[in-house]
């Protein structure tokens, strides 16, 4: 088994290399760089000259853009990466490192949450929906759940915000705090549960975009189970309808679904970009975000890093977790 | 009457005018068609004995035996267990009845569930139905276990541990654990090879003759029937054909169809000239069948009455029924 997990982190390494190249190709080659992005407006009115902005993309290294320069600005950034250090963000003016380590956290939290909630209301969905294939309930609750999955979450969020921080205004519109109260410096609850309040509506965004999924998964995998002919063998025992449900069918169905779960782990890290940013709640997401609109190029590549290997790993593991759960498995 | 109670004590299993019909959507304007998978079949079977049901691939042989249980929910008919009827009782009084009547099925590689150890395939239900004490259990489990040739330590096992023979004889210790006094076997032996199909016949005769159990024996197979079987009925199409004694069965079958199983059986000596009846064409569809007679779109002997009339099962000699328009002058 450890030589089939070195061999995946071999793999896996790889794998990155190409991917960290792709993306600096791809950053270098965009038209306007972080220079021109922020010289731009001087540079209309005159108080600077071509010569001045030039003088700060050499001072940036974004000078030299023909094919041989890229190559080279690569192969540095490829030796300081691997020496441990990701540059400094352009637009944030700290390390890269710290700007992940600093907003990391809030969208791990959120996504977290969210990831929790889903598979609470997900899961039990999908086996009350595949026990009833057909019916009423399943019906109603798959087209809830994909028209939960279908909706852009840019879309849901502006429902959401409209009609319950607008119009009932139960909720606040958009931020982590509110900067109409000041607490006083001890006030920790009350800080924290302004925050949470906060959460609420982006939590629920997220819930609603992953619950479709994974009822989905849940419901075709225990459809599949249901039609076996060892659930008809624990029915013709006597077993009652709840041992045969719960304890044949979902045991089984929980091997793919034990996996898919603990693939999509690692992945909570990223952030979520687009509702992050709809709320402008400062998290990795919205940050990440800002930085690829101004061309930060460290910023940008350190964070596709951090995505890259957490979804390299989150396969590694949802592998793994095969084994775990499947006394049938042995991975080679 | 008197008769009847008679008859009804004598029998464990009693089935009048069985009928499984599913439906098949079809595309012109809500027709409802339907696959007669069992129609109208009666069949019963002494305490204690082994009726072999037979006949080809498609018949409803396995349908009309996961219906007696109402594995299938049933469309039509009785089914008197021990004068009780199965297709009408409530599933929660079915549940507490289960025990009583069991089934091996066919494919041992897919009937056991992989995620459980072979203890807790035996002995769960055992639990669940309280068939002995709590301070038991254990040792019950063992001692089924051995019973059917499984070493104890296979208790913590799982199945995809063993090789197909050693899972049927799971699959029968599961179902005799329950103490079951009527077992159908739905083709158990089909998916093994030959020298594993003698052990667990002989299995499930040692297993008879110890315990008393009542099998109805699902089979294509008419060495193995004929071997296993004190009653057998033969099935074409849904409908049961010809029904009797083993001996009288064999010995003179009536039926074309059955006399065309029966030439088919091999023969070990090579120097025996067998006289061989090729039914020619396939089954016809269980969705449309023919008028009249089922058979005689395949049937040698095949008269004007046949597409015109059903025939009925009727009793030509003592234990030996047939239905054929070949002897419904006598």
């Amino acid at each position: 088994m450890w030589r089939y997990v070195i061999k995946r982190v071999l793999l896996a390494l790889l794998i990155l290399l190409g991917v960290s190249a792709l993306i600096y190709l791809l950053s270098m080659l965009m038209p306007a760089d972080y220079i021109d992005n922020q010289t731009s407006a001087a540079l209309a009115n005159g108080s600077m000259t071509q010569d001045d902005v030039n003088r700060l993309k050499e001072l940036y290294g974004l000078a030299d853009k023909s094919f041989g320069g890229i190559i080279k600005s690569y192969y540095s950034w490829l030796i300081s990466t691997l020496s441990g250090d990701l540059g400094f963000s352009f637009l944030y003016g700290k390390p890269v490192t710290e700007v992940i380590s600093d907003y990391v956290w809030l969208s791990f939290l959120i996504a977290l949450i969210s990831f929790v909630l889903q598979t609470v209301i997900a899961i039990p969905m999908g086996i009350k929906a595949a026990v009833r294939q057909y019916g009423v309930y399943d019906y109603t609750v798959s087209v809830f759940a994909m028209i939960g999955t279908a909706l852009p979450s840019f879309f849901l969020s502006a429902l959401l915000m409209n009609v319950l921080s607008i119009k009932l205004g139960l909720f606040p519109l958009q931020g982590l705090t509110s900067a109409t109260i000041v607490f006083a410096k001890d006030a920790h609850l009350e800080i924290f549960l302004d925050k949470a309040w906060h959460l609420v509506l982006p939590i629920t965004v997220l819930t609603v975009l992953g619950v479709g999924g994974t009822m989905r998964f849940t419901r075709t995998n225990m459809l599949e189970v249901l039609n076996s002919d060892y659930i008809r063998t624990a029915r013709a025992k006597g077993l009652s309808e709840n041992t045969v449900v719960y304890k044949h069918a979902f045991r089984n169905t929980m091997i793919p679904l034990i996996t898919s779960l603990s693939g999509m782990l690692p992945g909570l890290f990223g952030g979520a970009m687009i509702t992050e940013t709809v709320f402008a709640i400062p998290g990795i997401g919205y940050m990440a975000l800002r930085a690829t609109q101004q061309g930060d190029i460290p910023f940008i590549m350190g964070y596709n890093m951090f995505l890259a290997i957490l979804t390299v790993s989150g396969m590694l593991i949802s592998d793994l977790m095969y084994m775990v759960v499947d006394p049938r498995v042995k991975l080679s | 009457m008197e008769n009847d109670k008679k008859d009804m004590n004598d029998n464990i299993l009693v089935v009048n005018n069985l009928k499984k019909y599913y439906p098949v959507s079809r595309l012109s304007f809500g027709t409802k068609a339907f696959v007669k998978a069992v129609d109208d079949v009666s069949l019963s079977i002494k305490r204690g004995t082994t009726m072999g049901l037979v006949g080809e691939s498609g018949c409803g042989k396995t349908t009309i035996g996961r219906t007696i249980l109402r594995l299938h929910e049933v469309t039509g008919g009785q089914v008197l267990f021990d004068g009780i009827d199965l297709a009408k009782i409530p599933t929660r009084k079915l549940r507490k009845m289960r025990p009583q009547m069991q089934m091996i099925f066919q494919d041992p590689y897919s009937s056991l569930s992989p995620r459980l150890p072979i203890g807790e395939i035996i002995g769960e239900a055992v639990r669940d139905h309280k068939i002995v004490p709590k301070s038991e259990y254990r040792q019950y489990i063992v001692k089924v276990m051995k019973d059917c040739g499984l070493q104890p330590q296979y208790f913590y096992r799982y199945p995809h541990e063993f090789s197909g023979g050693q899972r049927q004889r799971i699959s029968i210790a599961r179902a005799v654990a329950l103490k079951p006094r009527f077992i159908i076997c739905d083709e158990p032996v089909s998916a093994l090879d030959v020298s594993i199909q003698s052990q667990i016949i002989n299995l499930m005769m040692d297993l008879q003759e110890q315990f008393g159990y009542t099998y109805l024996f699902i089979s294509h197979d008419l060495s193995v029937v004929e071997h296993i079987s004190d009653t057998i009925g033969v099935m074409y199409l849904g409908s049961m054909v010809e029904t009797g004694d083993k001996k009288l069965v064999f010995s003179n079958p009536m039926h074309p169809y059955t006399k065309a199983l029966l030439s088919a059986v091999p023969v070990s000596d090579p120097d025996i000239k067998m006289n061989r009846i090729i039914l020619k064409g396939d089954i016809p569809s269980p969705v449309n069948p023919p008028s009249g007679c089922k058979f005689r779109t395949r049937c040698q002997s095949c008269m004007k009455i046949c597409s015109e009339k059903v025939p009925v099962l009727k009793e030509y000699e003592k234990g030996h029924s047939v239905a054929c328009h070949l002897y419904s002058e006598n």
